[in-house]
């Protein structure tokens, strides 16, 4: 497997270059971003924030994945991590269903780098196909070793001697017309525990004598640090201050006596003047392209010269937050030269990896520990936190706890990147028979069309870009769906179509006619006209092994930015493994894509986010949540396919174009009850 | 040398060092080590360290801890009562109203201070009384649900 392009954080160098009092100054992350593009950085990607990413395969022996006590107690072991998509239930079920055990009799570890086997990290949506199925062979080996009776005769004496030498190749899942367990919506695991407030995330670990530690930001992005007057934080009690390179940051043993101590230093910052501003984006990007178009050779100017009617046009996608409510949060204890460190990461083993590399220390020293964590949405890959909490923690010769205020969240993790995509197209009764599609800077997940057209050309081109990026729930997959559906709607009308029935005209694969079918059925679609200020919307996608389409209702009265009131979304990922936890997902989903798609946008100018609180970036709220309808369609004789991000990909195109069949006018930028800003929109855009 | 406040807090009475900038967020995940009331924006816009005082719910990152030396404080750990779940407690559980859970905590004992003073809400007194908790999972349909079970669980063991 390899990684998208657009996951430009695994691509990043080290976040600080520590000297330890040894001479040398290196620029890294405390010193500011430095503008950087895929390309100049792909050689790093093999380097870079994750040595010996590649070539782990997965161990064979049952005994890495589960243990099994003399009374029957289970523990599973799997180096994926809880965020909240409820994978830590999901994989109790799998292990349950092929053990023949009681779910309660299972205990997962999960991203745990001493006690679980090497993950690359809980992204892209391969919990589903890849570690279910693991955890399905290792539990089935298991059973076929302990004979099938074990959990009703109780009898586990040596079990886990017999286990010894047992292999996962050799179990045999059980198909899914026998599941018991997988295929009903179990409870979440550990639900207790987070309605008693029981659950310790990372930011609520305690360790003894732990201090608190806030580091040191710069003015800007890209400000130097000249020189830190530290001498008066020093001089607090029980204050330790760290200035090594471009990192400085403090440690006491209240977070108000850090918070003290950091407002006590006195840096000095030099900024150089940047040009990058969120009013000028996409203006920019599209400047900045890293390398031209290759020629087409005619193929899609072929198609084109065929084309009945041509058309064309360009979107712009904002930078978004991802915005966890739970910031980033690492504790860090060392013991000699051995580190441990919990904290909230998608990726356990990559954090262990930067770790090491940081402190020059062999991964075996380190261990990373990943509480369930209070989610991530594609934004925890990084281990910032964890650097920092360890180096404070290795001048204090105490534990140390850093959890990043929401202002740093904002302003120090890395966004999803905006873009600007251009469209051209041609259609000849009601068919599309050219399709030329290139998307700048924001990514390729969801580049191709899943329509059937003869002549097509799609493509990414990196750019230049001003604000750390990187992953986000989809990835550029909403870009692109919003770029694509947002025109086929277009065309739709150019061709005097109905939308729904020109879309079906138009495609061959069935599972995807299946889930528009699914979602226009059950939300009454053509039953009503558009008109009196309201309107509807429909649109579709496919994305890592999943089908989605969404219809929406929306209400706009003259003046007001507009309401969406209700929505149903069609979701299909092969056979479900547990209905209700999907049905949460794509809830979910629903109104997380609410907030890029109406409102959410990443406001920046020289070198400052000035949009970084609650109080200033709007997220979705109650008041804002539609009436939200989800048909799940289970497609047993499949297998299952993750549910954490295509559902989000949606919901912005049937919102656009719900706007289009009320109001007659095109939007075309994310998000759409904004619009884009005095000289933004990049010229030769035409009206539809 | 310090000053020191007494809090009570889910019945018990603590004493601890009065820092008069200190927020009762602080206090009680720092010091009292209760760690169910989350931080999660620090400026009163999120509702994740919600606690209730004198059975109002408040935002504990918003309020001094010696501003509420002696009032009544309940936490999330609070509300479960001789090993029995509040209703509330349950609904959600029932529901399956949270993903990553983080917002949880501030999201019960938000409703729960609704439910205590008003059993029957309706479904505008419940959206306004939990607009300032945010989730960013996205659960707000479940967790709206898991409040209107809990009232009609209520009312069911009242009648
Ligand atoms: S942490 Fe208090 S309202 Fe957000
Ligand atoms: S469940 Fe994650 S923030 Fe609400």
């Amino acid at each position: 497997m390899s990684y998208e392009p657009e996951r430009y954080e695994l691509m990043a160098g080290p976040a600080y270059n520590f000297s330890f009092g040894r001479r040398g100054f290196f620029k890294a992350l405390g010193g500011g971003i430095v503008v950087v593009s895929f390309l100049a950085k792909s050689e790093a990607q093999e380097s870079g924030g994750g040595r010996g990413r590649f070539g782990h395969p997965l161990p064979q022996q049952i005994a890495a994945w589960l243990h099994i006590d003399a009374k029957g107690a289970v523990i599973v072991y799997t180096g994926k991590v809880e965020v909240g998509q409820n994978s830590r239930t999901s994989l109790t079920q799998a292990a349950a269903e092929e053990l023949g055990a009681p779910a309660g009799a299972i205990e997962l570890v999960m991203g745990d780098t001493a006690r679980t086997p090497f993950d690359m990290g809980t992204f892209g949506s391969m919990t589903t196909p890849q570690m279910v199925p693991q955890i399905r062979r290792a539990a089935a080996a298991a059973r076929e070793i302990l004979g099938p009776g074990a959990w009703e005769t109780l009898d586990f004496a040596n079990a886990d001697k017999k286990l010894a030498s047992g292999v996962t190749t050799s179990g045999h899942p059980k198909p899914t017309s026998e599941w018991k367990v997988l295929g009903t919506s179990v409870p979440k695991v550990h639900g207790r525990q987070i309605v008693t407030g029981a659950h310790r995330y990372a930011s609520d670990m305690k360790r003894p004598g732990m201090l608190y530690g806030r580091v040191l930001r710069p003015e800007r992005f890209d400000a130097q640090l000249v020189s830190a007057d530290t001498s008066a934080a020093q001089a607090m009690p029980d204050v330790t201050v760290v200035h090594d390179g471009d990192f400085t940051g403090v440690a006491a043993p209240t977070p108000h006596a850090a918070q003290l101590a950091l407002a006590a230093i006195k840096p000095q910052w030099t900024s150089p003047e940047t040009q990058w501003s969120s009013k000028t984006l996409f203006t920019e990007l599209k400047r900045n392209v890293e390398a031209g178009r290759e020629p087409d050779a005619g193929f899609i100017e072929k198609g084109l010269a065929e084309a009945a009617r041509k058309h064309e046009s360009t979107y712009t996608i904002a930078y978004i937050a991802h915005a966890p409510l739970e910031p980033r949060a690492a504790v860090a204890e060392w013991n000699g030269d051995k580190l441990t460190v919990w904290t909230g990461t998608q990726r356990p083993f990559g954090v262990q990896s930067e770790l090491a590399q940081a402190f020059h220390i062999p991964e075996s020293n380190v261990r990373v520990m990943m509480p369930d964590t209070g989610a991530a949405y594609g934004g925890k890959h990084t281990g910032e936190a964890a650097i920092e909490a360890a180096r404070l923690a290795k001048a204090a010769g105490k534990p140390v706890k850093i959890v990043w205020t929401r202002e740093e969240e904002f302003t120090w993790a890395y966004f999803r990147p905006a873009g600007v995509i251009e469209v051209r197209s041609g259609v000849t009764d009601g068919r599309i028979v050219a399709w030329e599609f290139h998307n700048y800077n924001s990514g390729a997940s969801g580049l191709n069309t899943m329509y059937d057209i003869p002549h097509k050309r799609e493509e990414f081109h990196p750019t230049k870009y001003p604000l750390r990026q990187g992953s986000y729930r989809g990835l550029a997959a909403t870009a692109n769906h919003f770029a694509r559906e947002s025109h086929m709607d277009e065309l739709a009308a150019l061709s005097q179509i109905e939308p729904l029935e020109f879309r079906l005209r138009n495609l061959k694969d069935e599972r995807f006619r299946a889930v528009l079918q699914a979602a226009a059925e059950r939300f009454g679609w053509g039953k009503r006209k558009a008109g009196a200020g309201i309107g509807y919307g429909i649109a579709g996608g496919f994305e890592k092994g999943s089908y989605v389409a969404t219809c929406a209702e929306l209400h706009c009265e003259s003046g007001q930015a507009p309401r969406i009131v209700r929505v149903v979304e069609a979701f299909e990922c092969g056979a479900i493994l547990n209905p209700d936890m999907l049905k949460n997902q794509v809830e979910g989903a629903v109104v997380q894509g609410l907030g890029g798609a109406l409102f959410e946008a990443i406001e920046f100018e020289n070198g400052r986010i000035l949009d970084a609180r609650f109080s200033k970036y709007r997220v979705p709220r109650f008041r804002d949540v539609p009436k939200i309808e989800v048909v799940l369609i289970d497609r047993k004789d499949l297998a299952p396919a993750g549910a954490g991000e295509t559902p989000i990909m949606t919901l912005a195109p049937a919102v656009a174009n719900a706007i289009y069949s009320v109001t007659g006018e095109r939007i075309r930028s994310m998000p759409l009850s904004r619009r884009a800003p005095a000289g933004s929109t990049v010229s030769g855009a035409p009206a539809i | 040398m310090a000053r020191t406040i007494d809090l009570v807090v889910n019945g018990t009475r603590h004493t601890v060092a009065a820092d008069p900038n200190r927020t009762l967020l602080s206090v009680l995940r720092d010091e009292l080590d209760l760690t169910g009331s989350k931080y999660g924006c620090g400026e009163g816009q999120c509702g994740a360290c919600t606690v209730m005082i004198d059975g109002v719910a408040a935002r504990s990152c918003q309020t001094g801890a010696a501003a509420v030396a002696g009032r009544r404080i309940t936490t999330i750990e609070g509300l479960e009562q001789h090993g029995r779940l509040h209703p509330l407690q349950e609904a959600f559980l029932e529901i399956g109203a949270m993903q990553c859970g983080y917002c949880t905590p501030g999201m019960i004992v938000s409703g729960a201070a609704l439910l205590a003073k008003n059993s029957n809400p309706s479904e505008e007194e419940i959206v306004s009384a939990l607009e300032g908790n945010l989730c960013r999972c996205g659960t707000y349909p479940r967790i709206l649900a898991a409040v209107r079970l809990a009232a009609s669980k209520m009312k069911r063991s009242a009648a």
